[in-house]
């Protein structure tokens, strides 16, 4: 897991009586379960990523957003805030578009998940990639493979997407360079949208 | 994020054995909420159940009108029938979250979402739902965000949901099963005030497991809306949103729920607005003195006395939606 210590456990871990108590109050509370698992018991997990098979063996902690970037290899998904609030993570999930970084890898043996990888044909870019560059749907880009992910899953959601109603339907992908005015008109462009669509 | 064991159940009866056998084990569903609190060590169970296979997925229609939602069924639910007899609970759905947010989001996990104060979300600060005696941070920090009715000396948080408040302003009940049998617990008793319990946070007992929500007949609901006012114009929880429901017959109000978000530790109900507009027209005169009603009492705190303003704002605009629809 690419977790490790974070500001917020080295925190927990030096102050207050709070926190002491959580801890104290845990481990009674797991003595009297009396079935502690095995720490870092990994389980396996077969996912279809982008169409290809791959089996994974997991720690059940692991996010899926973990599993793609550091066992599958694959970087497109971002890890931009960890806890939902961004977007960069989106992938589609059996199609649908999700959060990566809010579920586990080992819940999702079977499934399949598509990421900004796995969008283009071979050399040829998916239409929602070449209407974000012809357009200028970006700035630095951390963003960006969250928003195409997205706006692929939205289309497939809403293939009569009107134009008004796209800064609503991509509110789960932020975007701090502000980019939205663009990132709005690549995605009509790719809808096939005019500008009073 | 302490190491839990998993475990992914095929049966209800199998799921709800499990947390009979484990005091320790938590319920995942669609996750967007355990597991930040995972992560963060908020949450710290020694088992996950996974009720992800276990069905429960389907709205299905009752005779004599009531439909039931199963309680895997996620927020992003599209059924225009719903839509047409419930406006309240679609438009609550669709101002929550955001897309992909609500893809994974379910009906069960939505109703038990832990609060957002952000002195209960950080461990290094005092919070008494968290544990028990151990002091509120919120009295004496950033309150702007926190509840104006139903709060205790020992805690101020709000609970989050849209969805739950237009569940109650329907009357819904849900349906929770264990290894004991099932039984039906109104919307209305499903969360409970802080008191001086604030951990105990709703009256599931631990080992029970909610399978659906049920809503009873129309045509109650059907002439009803959800007004929310947040932060920014999307994906942001809920600073005052309003739930109304009316029945208009005669050119008067025979019968209304009044219902309240962002405001409370649980979702609240306004008796006080509902009875403002009881045999009256909804007219304008009659809008204000409701939304007047529904902020009797507030008890308020410096950075959050704006919410006051913001709940007959939103109230007004709910009644008078539906009044320009009648």
């Amino acid at each position: 897991m690419s977790e490790g210590t974070n500001r917020r456990t080295v925190l927990a871990g030096g102050l207050t009586v709070g926190a002491g108590l959580a801890v104290g109050s845990t481990l009674a509370r797991t003595a009297t379960a009396g079935t502690t698992p095995a720490p870092n018991t990994r389980r396996s997990v077969s996912l279809v990523v982008n169409g290809t098979r791959r089996r994974l063996e997991v720690d059940p902690r692991t996010s899926l957003l973990d599993a793609l970037r550091d066992q599958v290899g694959l970087t497109g998904a971002k890890k931009g805030c960890d806890q939902g609030a961004c977007g960069a993570c989106t992938v589609l999930l059996n199609g649908r578009r999700v959060l990566s970084c809010l579920t586990l890898a080992v819940m999702h043996d079977g499934d399949e998940v598509t990421t900004v990888e796995g969008l283009a044909s071979g050399d040829r870019r998916h239409p929602m990639q070449q209407a974000f560059m012809d357009l200028d749907g970006f700035q630095c880009g951390f963003c960006t493979s969250g928003q195409i992910v997205s706006a692929v899953g939205l289309l497939a959601e809403k293939p009569d997407l009107r134009r008004a109603e796209i800064p609503e339907l991509m509110s789960g992908n932020l975007c701090r360079c502000a980019a939205y005015c663009n990132i709005r008109d690549a995605i009509a462009t790719a809808a096939g949208l005019g500008e009073d669509g | 994020m302490r190491t839990f064991d998993y475990t992914s159940p095929r049966t209800v009866d199998e799921a709800v054995r499990l947390l009979a056998d484990h005091p320790g084990a938590d319920v995942i569903a669609g996750g967007t909420d355990l597991v930040t609190l995972l992560r963060d060590g908020i949450r710290t169970p020694t088992h996950l159940v996974d009720v992800n296979g276990l069905g429960l997925d389907e709205v299905s229609w009752q005779p004599g009108g009531a439909v039931r939602i199963g309680a895997l069924c996620r927020n992003a639910i599209d059924d225009p029938a719903l839509g047409r007899a419930y406006p309240v609970l679609v438009k609550a759905l669709r101002a929550g979250a955001s897309p992909q947010i609500r893809n994974r989001a379910t009906f069960g996990g939505n109703l038990l979402q832990s609060v957002r104060c952000p002195y209960f979300r950080l461990p290094e600060f005092a919070c008494n739902r968290r544990t028990p005696g151990a002091g509120c941070a919120a009295l004496h920090g950033d309150s702007r965000h926190h509840a104006i009715f139903g709060t205790s000396e020992n805690c101020i948080a709000v609970h989050p949901s849209d969805c739950a408040v237009a569940l109650l302003a329907l009357d819904a009940h849900v349906l929770v099963q264990s290894t004991r049998g099932t039984r039906r617990i109104p919307v209305a008793e499903l969360h409970r005030l802080p008191g001086r319990t604030p951990h105990e946070e709703h009256a599931l007992r631990r080992d029970e497991l909610i399978t659906a929500v049920e809503l009873p007949a129309g045509p109650f609901g059907a002439h009803s809306t959800y007004v929310k006012a947040r932060d920014r114009a999307s994906f942001a929880f809920a600073l005052a949103s309003a739930a109304a429901v009316v029945a208009v017959r005669g050119g008067v109000v025979r019968r209304s729920r009044i219902c309240l978000g962002g405001v409370a530790p649980k979702p609240w109900r306004s008796t006080a607005a509902e009875e403002a507009l009881r045999g009256r027209p909804l007219d304008d005169a009659v809008i204000e003195a409701a939304a007047d009603a529904a902020t009797r009492d507030a008890q308020t705190r410096p950075d959050n006395a704006y919410k006051v303003d913001l709940v007959h704002g939103v109230v007004r605009q709910a009644l008078t939606e539906l009044r320009e629809q009648s």
